[in-house]
């Protein structure tokens, strides 16, 4: 089958490859590019495994062409460590409290509550389950992670104020 | 060296051993995306194998065409049964003593079977292959329902010989399994003749699924130079794998490694062995390079492993006052299309026969009947230890039952049948010997923490409001008194296609005074890594940070019968401590010679060994490490490491009492979960932030599976949940918030004391929730309504019972 050029910014680095149009964008960042955060857990957009950041939205990456994401700016879970090595805010709250077991879900999760801070940066516990309610987990009950996320959003409001 | 300024308490601290709510070392690398699962795994050279599936529940495969298939560029293979049947691989023995077809030979039974194997150079191609392969089926007559199977003249197994025994006995017909006995049958029948009030039950507990997020795969690797097959896999028991994969395909045991890597989620689907994994071996031994196969959701939905499918009538005898006399329970099994339920081998029904629960009841009988039907095989442990969730189900809706019966309040007919905390050990009717529990105080903790009065007075009044036309909606308590059976288990009963089940730990300390331990088990999630250092921090004294924990590699773990029924903690945690305490043996004899005196005369305390009576003269564990390996010590090896295969004197019976409230719309059928409250006994706590992480993340799962989670089939055998748009799992939004409890009574025959706990949260989270649904509606005449409670069947109830008018 022809290939494509795709052009893209992955995690702050440029990237160009020759890839299928009919590639997905999970298999392309997973299979061409071993970016393997992002998980596939049901390729029909329900679980939110695959959930990457493209120009400030949610996608879920199991259902999108790499042809459709050409262009764009994508951060995956690897792009939220920080640039020392040392864990995100965001990465640290779900360690501290807990809000993980298998791991499967966790760059999904953590991706979204990502774009989610961004959208809302001081969500109530019920914006925060709203929020989230497109990335399924089957461990934690989500009790964990939302606990994880209103902490998240408390620090990140702290660090910026001390910024200001 | 270790400044003697800081107390035990603060040394013992500084442990981070068993009691903390250490942090999880695994979660630095999850949360950065840095896990390693199975289809993380790239190899060079690496093909991609996926299934033809059968459209049809059951029918005659008259032929297979992979001209088409073949033509697609990148496709290299189709394997079919007539590939595999000159190798002996075309069926596979099964966990049950039943076999099953790797691939489709003559006939199908279930749709979504196995027909054939596309091997390709990439995902894509092998997806377009699997398209292009021509196969014609004869229908046959589907059976989807057991009751009708055992009646019918239709013969699903054809490959059986009908008048010889099955794999546990006689069979009494062509599309009958086994039948189970368990307990005294004339003694029960007689109590249930002359008891004060009898009350009979169907109590059906579906069919559903464990759906980890990550679903099942394998990559094979068949190294042609050593003769070396690696596999990679979603294996819950990789020393298990290894065995039967050597068993079945002649390669010698030594010559196979099978790791697990991490794992996204088992909840028991990941302990059956699949025709993915064997026709990722097959491929690779054929083309001689790697071969992966990975599920797709469809795929795992559709073929491995369901759970549960029940059906259970049940009889209950008390006197007039509520005093439990005798149970009877007759359960009809639905196995599928191939008996390949998880089971120990003399248990063909799990531990089923724990279904005289937490009460005092001194007769029982059980009977279960195993059929086959034309659904996906499986039969496995979802989050459960062995149909132990079917037998709470069943005992805790029985009692609800007898309640409305007797026109008591369930809370008070659980109490007075009890088992008293004197009567432990507890001979159970059906046979099994509870180790230890406290019943009475953890319910009496349960009841006053949630107000158990108050609640009841509450929804009288909202009763009477819903009869007034003041309100619409309907409040319903859950109760749940439940008593678990984990950690399988004693190698005199239990064993695995004849593997006995114990498990074990391999702890070798550092010059350095670090260690490195390995056990038979692999965590799917539930933080082993984390968890075990603890056990061992405690045990001999140095920090869980400096304890690196591995598994899930048969060629460096010692051999372990894998993690699923709660075992982990019960069996290879028993093995860490008594591995640890024979490292401490020798540590001691190490502290003596250096203190120059004798093994008597020093103790342990906490992270050294001290003099009796002069406890500022002390060998630190790490001191004693680093002599272990420079010392020529008289009469001692060099080294200090230790292994343990622990084989368990009995089961462990974790318990809890649950409590919620939910509130009903009668008229959409919505049901909202007010509150929750969960106490838990697991015996002593290792890790209190992960165990209540396990209840959270038990109790969702139970809610899913009572409230709308379910495998349903139409009566042509066609699977109706197959996506994660039909197959319910419930979000961030519908889950509510859980409040956890506990109280704590040691088993007295673990090491440590510590009895299991991942399984509870389901076992008493669904008969919580179920009950809180029938008791909103039991003044209304409602006995049993069956699961899951979703918000038609709930809309409907309330149909039926003339609510809608």
């Amino acid at each position: 089958m022809a290939k494509m050029h795709v052009k893209m910014t992955v995690n702050g680095k440029e990237v160009e490859a020759l890839a299928e149009p009919r590639t997905l964008l999970i298999h392309f960042l997973r299979e061409d590019l071993n970016i393997t955060g992002p998980h596939i857990g049901c390729e029909s957009s329900h679980c939110g495994a695959c959930t990457v950041d493209i120009d400030g939205k949610s996608v879920k990456s199991c259902t999108m062409f790499v042809g459709q994401a050409n262009g764009t700016d994508i951060t995956t879970v690897e792009g939220l460590t920080n640039p020392d090595g040392s864990l995100g805010v965001i990465q640290e709250m779900f360690r501290e409290h807990h809000g993980l077991q298998c791991g499967y879900c966790t760059p999904g999760m953590i991706t979204r509550a990502h774009r989610l801070l961004q959208e809302n940066p001081s969500p109530t516990e019920e914006e925060v389950r709203f929020g989230m309610a497109g990335n399924l987990c089957r461990c934690t009950g989500y009790q964990n992670i939302v606990k994880a996320i209103m902490a998240s959003a408390d620090m990140l409001n702290a660090q910026k104020e001390a910024a200001e | 060296m270790n400044d003697q300024t800081l107390t035990p308490e603060e040394r013992a601290a500084n442990l981070k051993g068993m009691g903390s709510s250490r942090k999880r070392v695994e979660d630095v690398r999850f949360t950065q995306g840095k896990g390693n699962y199975v289809d993380d795994i790239k190899l060079d050279g690496m093909l991609f194998g996926d299934f033809v599936r059968s459209p049809y529940a059951h029918a005659r495969v008259v032929s297979i065409n992979a001209e088409e298939a073949l033509k697609v560029p990148g496709v290299l293979a189709v394997i079919t049964a007539k590939d595999l049947e000159p190798l002996g691989l075309h069926w596979m023995p099964t966990l049950a003593g039943d076999k099953q077809m790797v691939l489709a030979d003559g006939k199908v039974l279930f749709q979504g079977q196995e027909v054939a194997f596309v091997v390709a150079e990439d995902r894509y191609a092998a997806a377009d292959g699997v398209e292009l392969v021509e196969v014609e089926y004869e229908e046959l007559p589907v059976i989807v329902d057991p009751f009708e199977a055992l009646q019918s003249d239709v013969v699903l197994r054809e490959d059986l010989d009908p008048a010889a025994d099955g794999a546990h006995g006689p069979r009494k017909h062509h599309n009958h399994i086994f039948t189970w006995e368990q307990g005294d049958k004339d003694a029960t029948e007689a109590v249930l003749a002359e008891a004060d009030v009898v009350v009979e039950e169907m109590v059906y507990y579906h069919r559903t699924h464990p759906c980890p997020l990550e679903t099942c795969g394998s990559v094979a690797s068949m190294d042609k130079v050593t003769g070396k097959l690696t596999l990679w896999g979603t294996f819950q028991a990789p020393h298990a794998v290894r065995t039967v994969a050597s068993l079945i395909s002649g390669i010698a045991e030594h010559n196979i490694r099978v790791i697990s890597p991490d794992i996204g989620g088992g909840f028991g689907n990941k302990v059956g062995v699949y025709p993915g994994y064997i026709c990722s071996i097959v491929a690779s031994i054929v083309t001689g390079k790697p071969v992966k196969w990975v599920e797709d959701r469809m795929d795992n939905l559709m073929s491995t492993a369901f759970a549960r499918d029940y059906w259970m009538q049940g009889k209950i005898a008390a006197t007039k006052e509520g005093k439990i006399t005798g149970l009877w329970c007759h359960t009809t099994a639905d196995h599928g299309g191939f008996d390949a339920c998880a089971d120990p081998t003399k248990f063909p029904a799990g531990f089923m026969n724990i279904c005289t629960g937490s009460y005092d009841i001194p007769v029982a009988y059980l009977a279960v009947d195993g059929v086959y039907t034309n659904k996906a095989p499986g039969g496995v442990a979802y989050r459960c230890s062995f149909r132990v969730t079917e037998a709470a189900y069943f005992i805790e809706r029985m009692i609800e039952v007898l309640a409305i019966k007797l026109n008591m309040d369930a809370a008070e007919l659980r109490r007075i049948n009890f088992i008293k905390a004197d009567q432990f050990p507890y001979q159970s009717a059906l046979g099994w010997e509870y180790d230890s529990g406290d019943y009475h105080t953890a319910w009496d903790k349960a009841l006053k923490a949630v107000d158990y009065e108050g609640l009841r007075k509450e929804q009288a009044q909202q009763l009477e409001d819903f009869k007034a036309g003041k309100t619409r909606k309907l409040m319903g308590i859950g109760l749940t008194h439940f008593t678990e059976i984990v950690g399988a288990g004693p190698v005199k009963n239990c064993d695995i296609l004849g593997l006995g089940m114990f498990d074990s730990c391999e702890i070798r300390i550092h010059p350095t005074g670090s260690a490195i331990a390995r056990l038979g088990t692999i965590s799917q999630g539930q933080g082993h890594a984390t968890t075990f250092a603890q056990i061992i921090a405690s045990e001999i004294g140095l920090p869980a940070d400096d304890i690196t924990l591995e598994e899930g590699d048969t060629d460096t773990a010692p051999y372990g019968l894998g993690t699923y029924g709660s075992r982990s903690t019960p069996v290879a945690g028993a093995a860490t401590a008594m591995a640890a305490r024979k490292i401490r043996a020798k540590a001691q004899m190490i502290a003596a010679y250096l203190l120059e005196v004798h093994d008597d005369d020093v103790e342990f305390d906490v992270d050294r060994f001290v003099v009796k009576g002069a406890p500022e003269r002390f060998k630190t564990m790490k001191e004693i490490a680093f002599a272990a390996y420079n010392q020529a010590i008289p009469g001692l090896e060099p080294g200090l490491e230790a292994v343990s295969y622990y084989d368990p004197p009995n089961m462990t019976y974790p318990f809890g009492a649950y409590i919620c409230v939910v509130d009903i719309d009668v008229d959409t059928g919505e049901t909202d979960i007010r509150s929750f409250y969960a106490l838990d006994d697991c015996g002593t706590r290792i890790n209190p932030m992960i165990i209540e992480g396990q209840v959270h993340g038990g109790l969702t799962e139970a809610l899913a599976i009572a409230m709308g989670q379910e495998i349903a089939y139409d009566e042509m055998g066609n699977h109706k949940t197959a996506t994660l748009m039909d197959f319910f799992i419930p979000t961030s939004w519908e889950t509510p918030t859980y409040v956890t409890d506990h109280t704590t009574t040691p088993s007295p025959h673990h090491p440590i004391g510590a009895k299991g706990v991942g399984e509870s949260p389901n076992v008493g989270g669904v008969p919580c929730f179920s009950n809180a649904v029938h008791d909103a509606f039991r003044p209304f005449g409602l006995t049993q309504s069956h699961m899951p409670h979703d918000h038609w069947r709930v809309w409907k109830t309330a149909r039926e019972l003339g609510l809608h008018a």
